[in-house]
C-alpha cells in the first residue's frame, strides 16, 4: 500500500520536447566543445593507462618485447596475492562500518531540526571527507600511536593495542569513509518526501513498516551505492598507509610502490603494472555496480 | 563531495519536512507522531555525541601532541618553528601554484564540455559522464605507475622529435606540469559532479536561447549569463580540486617531487611534533577556505539572483512563459520543495 504511493510522486514531464528539433540544429557545432576534455583525457589519462595494460602484458628481455602473461600471474601468486586479497578485506570492511555508521549520522542530522547542527555536520564532513593522506595518518600517530596521547592516557599499549596493524587501519580509515558517506547519504535522506511518511502513517503503517517497505527500497541504490563509493576510497588509499604502516600490513598499492620504486627488486616494473592492472580491474568492477545504481537512485530523489 | 552544493540549497529546506507534520497537530496522524519524537532524540544524541567524540578527539589529542612534551610542560615550539624550517615555503607554494594550475585547467576543459552536452550534443553526454568518472576506476597509484612508464618510454623512443623537449618541460623540477595534468584527471570526477549539480539547477538551454535572441554572442552568454548561475558550483569544484591538490602524496612521491604533503612525511622523521602541527594546520586552512568558499557561495547565489534579473529580462520577449523558468531554477534544487516548474534537467 505505501508502495503505491511511489510511482506517483516524482511525476516529472519532459522537458525540452518542444525544442527538440531546434536542439538537433545546433547540435552541428556545439559537440566542439566537448573536444578539449575529450583530448586531454586521452592523453593524460588514456596513455598512461594505456601503458599500465601494455606493461601488465608484456616483459622485455634483452631489447625486444614479448606478449606474456606471467607478469599477472606473478601478481596472483604469493606475497602479491596477499597482499591484493588484504586491500580487499580492509576495504570492505570498512566500507561496510563506514556506510552503517555514516547513514545513521546522516539521519540524525536530516532529522534534527536545527539548521545549524546539520550545517555544521555537512561542513565538517566536506573538510573530512578530503582529510585522508598523510595529515591524517600523522593526527592518529599523535592520538593512538606508540606514544600518542590516548595511548597513554589509557595505556592502550598493555593492552595490546597497536595503531600499525589493521585494526588500526579500519579506525583510521573510518576517519575520512564516515564523512563521506554523510555526504552521500544526505540528499538521499532529504529525497525521502515527509509526504510518503504521511502517506504510509495514514494508511496505518508503523515505522518499522515505512522503512521496510518504503524507505529502504527507496534508499537502497544510495547505500549501495555509498558502500562501493567508500570501498573505491579505501581500496585506493594509499597515503595514509604508507606514511603510516609503511608495510606491516600487506596492502596492494604499498606493494606497486614498493616495485616501482626498486625497493623489492630490479625489474618488478612490470609486476607493478600488473598489480595496478588488477586494482583497475577490481576497482572497475566495483565501479560498474556504482554508476547504475547513482542513476536509480537520482530517478527517485530528485 | 558534491553535495557541497546541495548544502546550501537544502539547508532551509529540510527542516520544514517534520514541522509540517508537527503543525497539522489536528490530523489524527500527527498525534503518534509526536508521541514518537521522544524516542529519536535519545537516539540522535547518542549518535552525534559519538560521532564527535571519534571526530573531535583525534584532533585534541594531536594538539595536546604538539604543545606537551612529559616533564617538559607545555611549549609552542612546534608551531613557531614551522615556518623557519628547511623547505616549508618552497614546497608549499609549490602546491598551491600546482593547485592553482589545476583548477584553472580542470574548470576550462569541464565547463564547455558541460554546457556544449547540455546544449547541442546530448548524445555525447554519456561520452562526457564516463570520461570523467573514469580516473574514479584508477587508483592513483595505477596512474603514476602508468605514468612513470609513459615517462621512462618517451626520451627513449621519441628522442629524435620535438616531442623530446615536451617530456622534459612537463618534468621541470621547479613547476612539474606532470603533476598538474595528473591532479586534473584525479579532479575531473569532483569537478564533474560539482558543475553537473550546478547545471541541473539552471535550465542552460532557456537562458542560452533567452540571450542568444537578444543577441548576445555565444561567448558573451557563457561569460555573462551561464558562468553566474554556477558561481556556487564552480567555488565547490576549485575547492575540492585545492583541497584533492594541497594532500596529494602518492603521485608526487613516487615521481620524486616534494610539495607540501611530501615534505610533511620528510620532516617526521626528525621532527615528529612539527608534522603533527601541520598537519592540524593544513586542515584548519581547509576548513577556513571551505567557509569562505561556501560564504562565497551562498553570496553569488544571492547574487545571482540579481545577475539573473537581466537575463529574465532578456527573456522577456521571447515568449511570455520563458521569463516564469528565469527564477524557477533556485527553487528547483531542493528535493521536496513545490517548484512552480519541476527541475528543468533532473531526468536524464
Amino acid at each position: 500500500m505505501p508502495s503505491d504511493t511511489l510511482p506517483a510522486a516524482p511525476g516529472k514531464p519532459v522537458p525540452g520536447a518542444a525544442d527538440g528539433s531546434r536542439r538537433r540544429r545546433r547540435g552541428s557545432r556545439s559537440w566542439l566543445g566537448t573536444l578539449p576534455l575529450l583530448v586531454f583525457a586521452a592523453v593524460c589519462f588514456g596513455l598512461p593507462v594505456g601503458f599500465v595494460v601494455y606493461g601488465a602484458l608484456t616483459t622485455d628481455q634483452g631489447g625486444a618485447t614479448h606478449a606474456t602473461g606471467a607478469n599477472l600471474s606473478t601478481s596472483l601468486h604469493g606475497a602479491y596475492l596477499g597482499s591484493l586479497t588484504g586491500s580487499v578485506e580492509l576495504s570492505a570492511l570498512t566500507a561496510l562500518i563506514g556506510c552503517v555508521l555514516g547513514m545513521l549520522i546522516a539521519q540524525a542530522v536530516v532529522t534534527s531540526r536545527r539548521g545549524a547542527l546539520r550545517e555544521s555536520v555537512l561542513t565538517a564532513s566536506g573538510v573530512l571527507a578530503n582529510f585522508g593522506g598523510v595529515p591524517l595518518a600523522f593526527a592518529f600517530v599523535a592520538t593512538l600511536g606508540i606514544s600518542g596521547v590516548v595511548t597513554q592516557i589509557a595505556h592502550l599499549g598493555s593492552a595490546g593495542w597497536s595503531l600499525y596493524s589493521f585494526p588500526g587501519l579500519v579506525v583510521i580509515y573510518l576517519y575520512f569513509l564516515i564523512p563521506l558517506m554523510v555526504l552521500v547519504s544526505v540528499p538521499a535522506l532529504d529525497g525521502l518526501r515527509p509526504q510518503w511518511r504521511e502517506a504510509a502513517q495514514n494508511a496505518g503503517a508503523t515505522t518499522g513498516q515505512f522503512w521496510r517497505h518504503v524507505g529502504i527500497p527507496v534508499l537502497a541504490p544510495t547505500l549501495l551505492g555509498g558502500f562501493v563509493l567508500l570501498f573505491g576510497s579505501a581500496f585506493a588509499a594509499y597515503a595514509t598507509a604508507a606514511a603510516l604502516v609503511g608495510g606491516s600490513v600487506p596492502l596492494v598499492t604499498l606493494k606497486i610502490a614498493d616495485a616501482l620504486s626498486g625497493n623489492v627488486q630490479v625489474g618488478q616494473e612490470n609486476v607493478a603494472l600488473a598489480l595496478s592492472a588488477d586494482m583497475i580491474v577490481i576497482a572497475g568492477l566495483v565501479m560498474a555496480v556504482y554508476l547504475p545504481l547513482q542513476r536509480r537512485s537520482t530517478r527517485w530523489l530528485h | 563531495m558534491a553535495a557541497l552544493t546541495p548544502t546550501a540549497d537544502g539547508a532551509d529546506t529540510a527542516p520544514a519536512g517534520p514541522k509540517d507534520v508537527s503543525r497539522r497537530g489536528g490530523s489524527p496522524a500527527a498525534r503518534p507522531a509526536r508521541a514518537r519524537r521522544g524516542r529519536p532524540r535519545v537516539w540522535r544524541g547518542a549518535v552525534l555525541g559519538l560521532a564527535g567524540v571519534y571526530f573531535l578527539v583525534p584532533l585534541l589529542a594531536s594538539f595536546v601532541f604538539t604543545v606537551h612534551v612529559s616533564g617538559q610542560g607545555v611549549n609552542f615550539d612546534a608551531y613557531t618553528g614551522i615556518f623557519s624550517a628547511d623547505g616549508f615555503g618552497r614546497s608549499l607554494l609549490l602546491s598551491l601554484g600546482l593547485a592553482a594550475a589545476t583548477i584553472v585547467l580542470s574548470l576550462l576543459i569541464a565547463v564547455p564540455a558541460m554546457v556544449a552536452v547540455r546544449l547541442g550534443a546530448p548524445r555525447l553526454r554519456p561520452v562526457v559522464e564516463i570520461v570523467c568518472m573514469l580516473p574514479l576506476v584508477v587508483p592513483p597509484i595505477a596512474l603514476v605507475s602508468g605514468l612513470q612508464s609513459v615517462l621512462k618510454w618517451g626520451p627513449d623512443h621519441l628522442a629524435t622529435t620535438p616531442l623530446y623537449q615536451t617530456f622534459l618541460a612537463v618534468q621541470n623540477q621547479s613547476f612539474p606540469l606532470v603533476l598538474v595534468f595528473a591532479y586534473v584527471v584525479l579532479a575531473l570526477p569532483f569537478v564533474y559532479r560539482s558543475l553537473d549539480a550546478g547545471l541541473r539547477a539552471v535550465d542552460v538551454t532557456t537562458l542560452v536561447e533567452a540571450a542568444r535572441n537578444c543577441g548576445a554572442s555565444m561567448p558573451y552568454t557563457l561569460w555573462r549569463v551561464i558562468l553566474p548561475n554556477l558561481r556556487s558550483s564552480l567555488a565547490g569544484a576549485a575547492f575540492l580540486t585545492l583541497a584533492l591538490v594541497l594532500g596529494e602524496y602518492t603521485i608526487a612521491a613516487l615521481l620524486g617531487y616534494e610539495p607540501f604533503a611530501v615534505w610533511i612525511v620528510t620532516i617526521s622523521g626528525d621532527q615528529a611534533q612539527m608534522s603533527v602541527a601541520v598537519s592540524l594546520l593544513s586542515l584548519l586552512i581547509a576548513w577556513a577556505l571551505l567557509l569562505v568558499l561556501s560564504r562565497a557561495g551562498a553570496r553569488a547565489d544571492s547574487g545571482a539572483g540579481v545577475s539573473g534579473g537581466p537575463a529574465s529580462r532578456v527573456s522577456g520577449p521571447d515568449a511570455s512563459g520563458a521569463s516564469a523558468t528565469a527564477p524557477a531554477p533556485r527553487t528547483a534544487p531542493a528535493p521536496g520543495a513545490a517548484a512552480p516548474l519541476p527541475a528543468p534537467s533532473g531526468k536524464e
